[in-house]
This record gives C-alpha cells, structure tokens and sequence, in this order.
C-alpha cells in the first residue's frame, strides 16, 4: 500500500505512477493477428445481419468480418470508414453491448456475441497505424460550408463536404479539435492520444480548415456565418453542465465530472493530478461511469455512484455498471443528495433514499466525501440558435433546422443517443443533405 | 461394452482401427506408440525393393485446406515410400510383431513390375511374422512416374497379374490397395479379386494441388518455386470414399470381397458409416496427423457405445448394414413429399437460409420484419440446402408429409404407394407395368 493512500483530502500520488499508469492502459487491448481471424471466423454472414441495422452508421459489419477473414483488413476498414470515418474512435467508445454486439445472432445463439468491436479497431487501426488515408476529394465545387463544433458530429460532416468538393471551414471553441474525443470520455478508452491522432488522419483529406479557439456567440456569430458561407453545420455539443442543487453545492471540492475527466484526458502525468480520498460521484450515466473509475484509478480509496432511480434506468450500460463495479466503484441507485456538509470544503454528503418515482422516503443516510463530481446532464448553451425542441436544436429530416441554409447534428441537436457513434451519423448525413441542397436534387446520385 | 474384435480375412485385431500405411508407420518408434495408445493394427509404410532406399525432397510435402477455426479439412503430401532401408524395416517390424501379437501387422509393398521383384521381397516379409501384405496400387505421386503405385492401379490387368504373382508366392493374406484417380473403381476391385486377392482397401489418395502461391504463382506445396500434384486425403474425401467402398459392396459378384474402409475417417462415426456401407474395418491416416495417436480412445469409445446402443454385440452386425439401402436415382421414390421446418425456438434469425433459398433455390423461405423465417409450403421441394447452411443443428428439419395430404406446391394428394422414375409418365423411356 502506497504511502498517500489513506491521506484524507484531494492530494496527487495516491498510487505508485507505475499502477496508475497500468490502470489506465487499453480497456479492451487490441486483437493481434491470430486473435482477429478466430474472432472474425465466428461471424455468420447473415443475411440483412441485424448488426448492420443496430449500428446507428449502417456500417457492413458481415462484409468488413468476411475481409478480415480473408486476410484483406485494408479492404474490411475501407467499408467500415466508408459509412463512418470515425470507425477508429467508435471501435473504442461504442457501448457495442447494446448495439451491434446485442443483436448479434451468436449472442442469441449462444451468449457470446461476435467481437464486432475489437475486429473493427484492429482493421481501422492498420490502415490508420499505415498512415493510409483512403478516400479522395471530388472535384472543387467552390461552394464553403462553415462548421461550427470540431468534435464527431462536426469532423463526420466536415469530412464529409471535403469529399464531396465543397472547402470547409471548421470551428472549435477548444484549444483542440475532437470534441467529447478529446476531453470527455475516459482515458482508457482513448490510450496514446488516439483522439487527436485521428483528428490528423482525418483532416487528410483535404479542404478542411481547423479554427481552434473560436466560440460561437463569443467570438463568430450565427449570423455572420451564414451570411458569409454557403451552409453552415452546428454540432457545438452541450456546452453547460447541470448545476447540482443542494445546500452545499458551492464547496470546495465539488465538481463538473466533465471537468475533472477533460482535465484527466489532458495531462500529461496522471501520477500528478489530484484525487480525493473518499469521491462521490452523482449521476447514473456514461460520464458518471468514466469519473467514477477514473477517480479509482487514480488511488481513491472509496468511490461511490449515486442515482436518483433504480438501477435499470441508469444511462451507464450494463457492461458499464459491470466495470465500474469491477474497479471497486459502488453504486447507490434510488438516493439523491440532500445536503453537503463540511467546512469550507466538502466532508460529507447527505442524501435521501427516492422511490422509482423519485418521491423521497425521509430515510437518509450521510457518507463521507472529499471530492464531488457531479454528472447529472449538460445543456446546450448560448442564445441566438435556431428554434429548440425542448432544451436542443429541433431538427427535420437529415439536420434541418429552423433557420435556412443551417443545420445541426450531434449532442445540440434533438432526437437520437448522445452517443459518439450517432454523432457521426449525424454529421455524416447532415453532409450528404449540404451537398444536395447545394448541389442540386442530382448531386446525391452523382456525388 | 461391445465387443470390437474385428476377424478381417483371418487376421484378428482388438478393435477395427488400423493405421494406413503412411508416414505415422513409417519406424519402430511410431508404431510402438500407436499400439500403446490403443490402435487394433498397423499397416507399415509402404517398403520398395532392396538397394539405396528413395529420396525425398526437402522441402514441404505437406499442404493443407482449412476450414473454420483453420481446422484442417484436407491434407496434400508428395511424400514418396519408406525413405529407409529395407533391412531396417524389416528388423523393426519383427521386432514390435513380437511384442504385440494381439494386434494386426500388415506390410505394405510397392516394388517393380516384374514377378522376380515380388518373388524377392515377400519371403523377407513373411520371415517378420508379419499378419499379410498390402499392395500399394494407390500412390499417385512420384512412384507412379516410376511404372508403379496407381500407374498399376489404373490397369485393372496390371493388378491382376501383379496380385496372382503375390498370391502365387506367399501364403500370407493380401490386401490390395486401390486408387481413386479411375473413373470406375470396380475395375480394378474386379481385377484384383480375379488375381486372387483376400481383400481390397480404399481409397488411396486423390491427384491434387491444394493452393496455388499467389505471390509466386507456384503451386503449394512449393519446392523452390515449382509445384507438383501430391495425394489429397483428410475429411474432405470422406464422401468420395465412402462412395467407392459403397460401389464395391453393392457389386453382387464382390459382395464377398472384404474392404479395409479408408479415406478421412476422423471420427468413430467415420467408421461405422465406411463399416455399414461395407467396410470390414477402417484404416486412418490424416486424423492421426491431425490430432495424434491418442484419437482412438475417441474412436473405441464411441463406436463401442454407438454398437451398445443398438444392441450390437459384434462388429460384423454392423458392417454392410446400410448396404442393402444403396439404390440408383431411378429408384427413388418419386411420392415421397417433404417440407422444410423450422422450429422457431432454435432459430437464431441469422437468415441464411433466407439469403440462400432466395437468391438460389427456390425462393420457399418468407423473411419477415422482425426477422421470422417461415417455409412457404407452396415453393419449398424440400432441396435440403436450409438444412446445410443453418447454423444451428437440428433447427431446420425435413419433415415428411403424410399420404392423403395436399401438396400446396403442386396441389396434388401424396400417394401412399412407391412410384419412381422408370415408370413416370414424363419418362419417355418409361416401362408401363403389366395391365
């Protein structure tokens, strides 16, 4: 046991930086040679495969398997970044349990579904790893499309529009592109800045320029775009995390989970940052699941989840549920705070066990806690939008909105998962729209 | 447990699993081993004459065909025979026929077409104590570039008068060995047993070229950059053997022949399918090369409980069981009607057999939105591919339909009675029965 490990408050160097660094290696290490055709000779080939249909990209799941099979896994990341250019990236992310994994027929027929996941990562990565960019622009349209948000709804349609001709101008707010990629999902999940590496072979094709540092509403405005390009895509994400209300909330040691994963995903000595002794994190979904282990992986000694229903409702997926379970995190399901004690800084949180239709019980309950991050939800932020569908931009068809010529996709636009693989499809077909709009009804065919 | 003593043309062995005379029988030390894990006998790699024994080439001699799982389907050799001395061979074999009497030891030969060549050898082998000899008629490879091996097998008159030399010079039992590369086996079956012959054994090994180097453009195996045709065996000829062996066994003038059964018998079901289609015993070459010797535990084990479940006390109950359901096309009953079933439970919605009936059959399977497959009862002929290609075992299955029933495919009543092709009205050829 390392000598910090039961020092009370947030302090770095809980864990020996060669543990640390071992707990964040590869969640899912990649498949070698040997290990991909055995995984891949247990695809089916089934006929109109269910697992193309639960891929939010249509991605030809039998078709790329089948090219692994055969020993061309070049051809297989063809198909794969042909419908999703983000294949690399979502091979990574994609909660596969309850897409294309979950409908795959061997995981009916025998519980063990084919690893669809990995066998995409090991056919992106080769080509990736090769430095081989596939795909060529069209000829020049002289058409500019502005897109506002570099992470994977606005790459997807920035690469997109490249493709297909047009010149692109892509806006960041963020000192780098990649979005959600970059900053916001766990770091094991993305090892040796695999994000911004993708963002580079990405931007090879050309036609493509990346503005970091530039905010819409601060320091481009909606209208100025429009007015200065020929469309313009949003996918500027869901930049306000929900404030936690409870007396308390404004302690020292209470904070964004969002936060404390971007700035996990950017340091570059993990052995360094800060974690608390006894960390509560509330919230029941993906990101809550990525700040919870991360804060385990870091040394802290007692790691506690807390949501506000029962366990089936959480936005974590099951396998997600699994792993933080795995890593020593506990979940509390059906509790909400009520209270943060301590002072000056945070010391113990009080919370409030609910029934399923979060009507408090009146049986509390107090534990201990240092650090607090909060993952209850983000909210688009910004004024002078298009029209919302409730707290998004509402949208018709492939990324419409209210406002002509702009259109939006990703986490700020209504409808679909906030997951990255939807993102993508997001933005890709949001292109595919642009290009039509502009082009005229025959672009799509010829494109 | 049933008893799998097998009595194959007067020699006895404790189970009916022999190895075939290949590279795995090749010394003492292999067939040592082989008796030790349990096999019923031996036959000894193939011996040539006395002299400088063969050569082979050093580089590949095997080359393979895989299927799932890289498991091995086919094998390819361009291995000649025994590569020793003939003296060893013999020493060896007299040897390990003394420590293990109970088990059959047969000797294969291949040695020139002349009768001194034979009248030379086969007083060298029966000094062994050896059980019989094998004539290698099969091998197609490198010894029939020779004028021996399946260059004999290929003319009927060549086994004959090689197998009356044999027959004429030793009293030991004599198995000849055919090839498959013939277009009608029972030739040479017949002309061995005119020559005399106790026994035939099939099938030898298949011409082949298992790949072609697609960076070289040689064929694999590859012996500095060439290729040349080897001997195809493994669970991938199993059906063309069984063929053969079946086509012998029918053949009322040979129904008296025994058969060593041989040709991809990787598992006990292998063998009693070659033993009920006429195989007295079974000889295995590739499953050994796959697995090892240790297999034949599976084989005793399995036949032996196979043979208990169907009240069999002895292994010649089930030889020739299935020979009498042998018929020709001509003779299959034409009012036999069955439909494709699918049992839902099992179903796993891969939609194989959609995709295949659909795009090359008979378009018999419905698909619908959530991924049922039905039989169309008015499209299905009952083809069988659906079967072939589910998956999962025993989730698609023939169902027979009963006489009196209407065929919704062609709106016709199935008939009770046997009617096949001689005597269909669309047979032009076709005999009508006697008013």
């Amino acid at each position: 046991m390392h000598a910090k490990a039961y020092a009370q408050g947030v302090v770095a160097g809980r864990l020996d930086p060669v543990e640390i660094s071992a707990g964040f290696g590869d969640l899912h290490p990649p498949l070698d040679d040997h290990e991909a055709l055995v995984a891949a000779d247990r695809c089916y080939f089934c006929h109109d495969a269910p697992c193309i249909t639960a891929c939010p990209t249509d991605i030809d799941i039998p078709l790329f398997i089948r090219q692994i099979a055969t020993g061309t896994p070049d051809a297989a990341a063809k198909t794969i970044l042909r419908q999703n250019i983000m294949g690399g990236m979502c091979a990574r992310v994609c909660p596969t349990e309850t897409l294309c994994e979950e409908a795959c027929v061997r995981e009916m027929a025998e519980g063990k579904p084919v690893d669809i996941g990995r066998l995409q990562r090991y056919a992106t990565d080769g080509l990736m790893a090769a430095g081989v960019h596939p795909f060529t622009r069209a000829a020049p349209t002289g058409k500019r499309i502005a897109v506002v948000g570099a992470g994977p709804a606005g790459l997807a349609c920035a690469h997109r529009l490249a493709m297909k001709g047009h010149d692109v101008v892509l806006f960041d707010a963020r000192p780098k592109a990649g979005g959600l990629n970059e900053y916001g999902i766990a770091a094991y999940k993305s090892t040796n800045d695999f994000a911004a590496q993708e963002v580079e072979w990405l931007l090879k094709i050309g036609g493509i320029s990346l503005l970091t540092g530039k905010k819409l509403g601060r320091d481009i405005t909606l209208q100025e775009l429009r007015a200065d390009y020929d469309a313009v895509f949003l996918g500027v994400g869901l930049g306000s995390v929900n404030a936690l209300i409870a007396p308390g909330a404004d302690k020292e040691g209470v904070l964004d989970a969002v936060d404390f994963i971007a700035d996990l995903r950017q340091s570059t000595d993990l052995a360094s940052l800060p974690v608390g002794r006894d960390v509560v994190v509330i919230g029941g979904g993906m990101t809550a699941v990525d700040a919870a282990v991360q804060a385990k992986l870091l040394g802290a000694l007692n790691v506690t989840m807390i949501y506000r229903r029962g366990r089936a409702r959480m936005n974590a997926s099951r396998f997600e549920q699994d792993l933080a379970a795995a890593k020593g995190v506990r979940i509390i399901t059906n509790a909400a705070p009520v209270a943060l004690h301590g002072n000056g800084a945070v010391r113990e949180i009080e919370c409030e066990y609910t029934d399923d239709a979060l009507v408090p019980t009146g049986e509390k309950f107090r534990i201990p806690a240092d650090q607090v991050f909060c993952a209850i939800g983000q909210t688009l932020e910004g004024g002078a939008l298009p029209d919302l569908d409730g707290r998004k931009i509402a949208i018709t068809g492939a990324g419409r909105t209210s406002v002509v010529g702009v259109w939006a996709g990703g986490d700020c636009a209504a409808g679909g998962d906030d997951l990255t693989v939807t993102a993508v499809a997001e933005g890709r077909d949001a292109a595919e729209d642009i290009h039509i709009a502009l082009m005229g009804a025959t672009a799509g065919a010829a494109g | 447990m049933a008893d799998l003593t097998t009595d194959f043309v007067g020699i006895k062995s404790p189970n009916p699993f022999w190895l075939a005379s290949a590279p795995p029988t090749d010394k003492e030390y292999n067939v040592r081993r082989a008796f030790e894990a349990g096999w019923g006998g031996v036959v000894w790699k193939t011996l040539g004459e006395a002299g400088p024994p063969v050569v082979n080439v050093n580089g590949p001699r095997y080359g393979a065909i895989w299927g799932a799982d890289r498991r091995l389907l086919g094998l390819n050799n361009i291995e000649l025979i025994t590569d020793r001395p003939l003296e060893v061979n013999l020493r060896e074999i007299k040897a390990v026929k003394r420590d293990y009497p109970d088990r059959a030891l047969i000797v294969s030969l291949m040695v020139p077409c002349v009768e001194e060549a034979w009248k030379a050898i086969l007083p060298l082998v029966e000094e062994t104590g050896a059980d019989g000899v094998e004539l290698n008629f099969g091998c197609p490879h490198g010894m029939s570039e020779r004028g021996m091996g399946s260059a004999v097998g290929q003319v009927p008159e060549y086994i004959e008068m090689v197998t009356r030399w044999v027959k004429q010079n030793t009293p030991m039992p004599c198995i000849v060995k055919l090839t498959p590369n013939i277009t009608d086996v029972k030739q040479p079956a017949l002309a061995a047993m005119r020559g005399g012959a106790d026994a035939v054994s099939l099938i030898n090994t298949i011409n082949s070229i298992t790949s072609v180097d697609l960076d070289l453009f040689a064929p694999e195996p590859t012996i500095d950059g060439k290729g040349a045709h080897g001997g195809y065996c493994g669970p991938a000829v199993k059906p063309i053997a069984l063929n053969m062996v079946a086509e012998i066994a029918r053949t009322p003038e040979m129904a008296h022949l025994p058969i060593s059964g041989i040709g991809g018998v990787t598992t006990w079901k292998d063998a009693a399918e070659f033993m009920a289609l006429g195989a007295g015993n079974v000889q295995v070459c590739t499953a050994a090369m796959t697995y090892g010797f240790k297999i034949v535990q599976e084989m005793i084990s399995g036949l032996s409980d196979y043979m208990d479940k169907k009240g069999m006390a002895a292994t010649s109950e089930l030889v020739r069981k299935a020979v009498p359901n042998l018929s020709d096309w001509q003779h299959l009953n034409l009012n036999y009607i069955a439909k494709a079933k699918i049992d839902q439970d099992l179903c796993i919605s891969c939609g194989r057999c959609f995709a295949v009936c659909e795009d090359t059959s008979h378009q018999a399977i419905a698909m619908s939105e959530d991924r049922t497959f039905t039989v169309k009862d008015d499209e299905c002929v009952a083809c069988n591919l659906c079967v072939n290609v589910c998956p999962v075992e025993d989730c698609i299955t023939m169902e027979q339909m009963a006489a009196g029933a209407i065929d919704p495919r062609t709106g016709k009543t199935v008939q009770p009675d046997y009617a096949n092709w001689t005597t269909h009205p669309n047979n032009p050829g076709a005999v009508t029965a006697a008013e």
